[in-house]
């Protein structure tokens, strides 16, 4: 049986109040190593508040090949954006 | 450098996607793992950067022989913080190769066996604590001089590994400068050590940069495809450049005569190293090759038990979950 | 003995611990089993350098020879050191290194949680800084110890020798004389006897868990806490830390 340690993908949070981001990864025989793992690795330098760690296989991907179908329809739906209207200056703030 | 002399791999793609690929870098994309890639700049870029983790990893080492003898508790602190560094920075490279397709078992194993090799600097001895001084300051400056570059490399893992290797790395080449200067101004004993360590690692250091690449078709593909930023003789010049007044202000002796400022090419010029000593270091027969692969080698085999045995205990602990679920 | 005597022993003991064994750790970077054990050795040999000092500056105040962590460090021979044995014994396989590193880690963790109400408050400060660094240490170094334990057959194997092998260096981290007399009288460490259950029970369960059976008897080596008799290892250890320092006297770093 092949014996290399699963590859796990690292996300840590930064600062309070700031969302997971994805750092790198690491290799670990299980979740609870793979965390103190990442504590070693990933926050030597002060870097973190909170650790995530997911096994790289349990990760779905879209396909690239998808870009088009998956990401350009939601270009056309400009009124999404804040600056798609016109508010007089005299409103104020808004 | 880091990877030094990766040779282009052939590729025999059909010549529409490949013109696609090319475009997309020529735009400035980042190439990420599931995208489609020409098969050579896979395998390339797995050579490349297979042998940039390897030169982490076997870099630890001629660093790592004087953690035990440093001289202050701060040195100490300090030098092993960084070569705790350089194993970080072996696991982002390790990692960033992992998204080609290949483990780092496997790139472990071709590096142990002689299959894949490492930056030639590490082939020599740290004689002296100044050389500690030394290595982060000429052999970090050196190899800064080709990572900061590679951050805007066309593949995405290891352009983000090189954003994170050079962010930490930025005190690597001043905590060698700063040891190296102590002994600069200290006793005699410690400016012979300090003249000693520029002089014998001085060639090594230009030696980083590979041969000059003026006649070599592989620099050409790769820097077409970005994973190759400049070429070795513009670095090594600039290497040169910045790293001549710094000796001159540590007061210490050129170590090599031949190093002039040229007016008319607004550049130094210098000696080139010997290169028949770096193709004998390249073949294994640097002073300290064996040595160092033996101590690779001794790691993993020794470790064998330990991986297996934790692997073992992750296995009996999933197995008793799913049991009790 | 004065009670600043006795104090000086007392932050000697501590700082003599943590700077051996960080030392001993350190002796790890870069020939571990895998890369991110490598990182993590050395981020525990690095608050190890870290408290060692803490405790030496401190030991330096209360001498008042004007002598700095470093002098003290670099500067005394072995038998003015006064780590316990256990500390100072070879790394040994990976196995071994990490038993040493639970069995004082679990200590340790006990040992500054009781400094952290320490009445002085230079050493009440040191101890709620470094309990954080160790209740990380305790939790990696018992996890690795189980994993082990209860890994293979041969992972279990290793790990039954190395405990067989540590544990009569175990009994001198609880063995109390004139110095932790003093120490409790004047309320500044606890008595090194009063931890031992607590140990047990922290130890014996990990043992359980690890799969592990604890040595039945309970002789301890003594020596090093006194320095009346160190190991052979600590001289060779104390020739490689100590050697820039030694050959070059005076000498800045």
């Amino acid at each position: 049986m092949k014996n290399e340690w699963p590859l796990w993908e690292v996300f840590i949070r930064g600062q309070h109040g700031m969302s997971h981001r994805h750092v790198g990864s690491l290799h670990a025989p299980d979740a609870e190593m793979a965390i103190k793992n990442a504590r070693d690795v990933y926050t030597r330098r002060n870097e973190g508040v909170s650790i995530w760690v997911v096994e790289a296989r349990h990760i779905a991907a879209s396909s690239p090949s998808d870009k088009g179908p998956l990401y350009e329809p939601s270009e056309s739906k400009v009124y999404r954006h804040p600056t798609f209207f016109d508010i007089p200056d005299e409103v104020g703030a808004m | 450098m880091y990877a030094q002399m990766v040779k282009s791999e052939a590729t025999n793609d059909d010549p529409e996607r490949l013109a696609a690929f090319q475009a997309r870098i020529d735009a400035g994309e980042k190439i990420e793992p599931k995208d489609w890639m020409p098969e050579g700049y896979r395998k390339t870029l797995i050579r490349q950067i297979g042998q940039h983790a390897h030169s982490e990893i076997v870099g630890q080492l001629p660093e790592g022989n004087w953690i035990t003898r440093a001289p202050t508790l701060e040195r100490k602190a300090i030098l092993l913080a960084k070569v705790q560094d350089e194993a970080g920075h072996g696991l982002y490279l390790y990692c960033a190769a992992e998204t080609l397709g290949v483990s780092r078992d496997e790139l472990t194993e071709m590096l142990l066996d002689g299959r894949m090799k490492y930056s030639s600097i590490f082939n020599y001895p740290t004689l002296n604590w100044a050389d500690i001084g030394a290595v982060g300051w000429l052999v970090d400056g050196a190899a800064i001089m080709n990572q900061v570059p590679l951050q805007r490399t066309s593949f995405g893992p290891y352009s983000r590994a090189m954003i994170r290797i050079c962010k930490e790395e930025s005190f690597h080449q001043r905590q060698g400068y700063d040891a190296i200067r102590k002994m600069a101004e200290g006793t005699p004993e410690q400016r012979r050590m300090a003249q000693d360590a520029l002089n014998r690692l001085w060639f090594p250091s230009l030696m980083m940069f590979g041969p000059s690449d003026k006649d070599s078709v592989h620099s050409e593909q790769s820097m077409k495809w970005k994973i190759k930023m400049n070429t070795n003789d513009e670095l090594r010049q600039k290497f040169v450049d910045q790293t001549v007044p710094q000796i001159e202000f540590l007061g210490l002796d050129l170590p090599d005569p031949g190093i002039k400022w040229n007016e008319e090419r607004g550049h130094y010029d210098y000696t080139d190293p010997d290169w028949s000593e770096f193709y004998d270091v390249i073949k294994g027969n640097g002073p300290c090759n064996t040595d160092r692969l033996a101590a690779r080698n001794k790691a993993w085999d020794d470790g064998k038990w330990v991986r297996d045995g934790l692997l073992a205990h992750a296995r009996k602990k999933a197995a008793a979950r799913v049991a009790a679920e | 003995m004065t009670r600043d005597e006795a104090f000086l022993q007392f932050l000697l003991r501590m700082g003599d611990n943590t700077l051996v064994l960080g030392h001993r750790v350190s002796e790890w970077c870069g020939h571990a089993p895998v890369l991110e054990e490598d990182i993590a050795l050395a981020n525990t040999a690095l608050d190890l350098i870290g408290q060692t000092q803490m405790w030496l500056a401190l030991a330096g105040e209360v001498q008042g020879e004007g002598k700095s962590a470093d002098d003290l460090a670099f500067l005394r021979d072995a038998w003015d050191f006064r780590n316990v044995l256990l500390v100072e014994v070879p790394n040994g396989d990976f196995g071994r290194t990490l038993m040493r590193q639970f069995l004082f880690d679990a200590w340790h963790k006990l040992m500054l949680e009781r400094l952290m109400n320490s009445s002085d408050e230079r050493v009440a400060a040191i101890a709620a800084k470094a309990v954080k660094e160790v209740t990380y240490h305790v939790e990696r170094s018992r996890d690795t110890v189980v994993g082990l334990g209860d890994g293979t057959e041969e992972s279990h194997a290793r790990m039954q020798e190395a405990l067989d092998y540590l544990w009569p260096y175990v009994g001198e981290l609880f063995a109390a004389d004139a110095v932790d007399e003093a120490m409790v009288a004047a309320g500044i460490a606890p008595d090194p006897a009063s931890l031992r259950a607590d140990y047990d029970a922290l130890v014996g369960a990990a043992m359980a868990e690890a799969t592990l059976s604890l040595p039945k008897s309970d002789f301890a080596h003594k020596g090093g806490r006194n320095g009346r008799m160190h190991t052979e290892h600590l001289g060779h250890l104390l020739t490689q830390m100590q050697w820039l320092q030694r050959a070059y006297p005076g000498a800045t770093w």
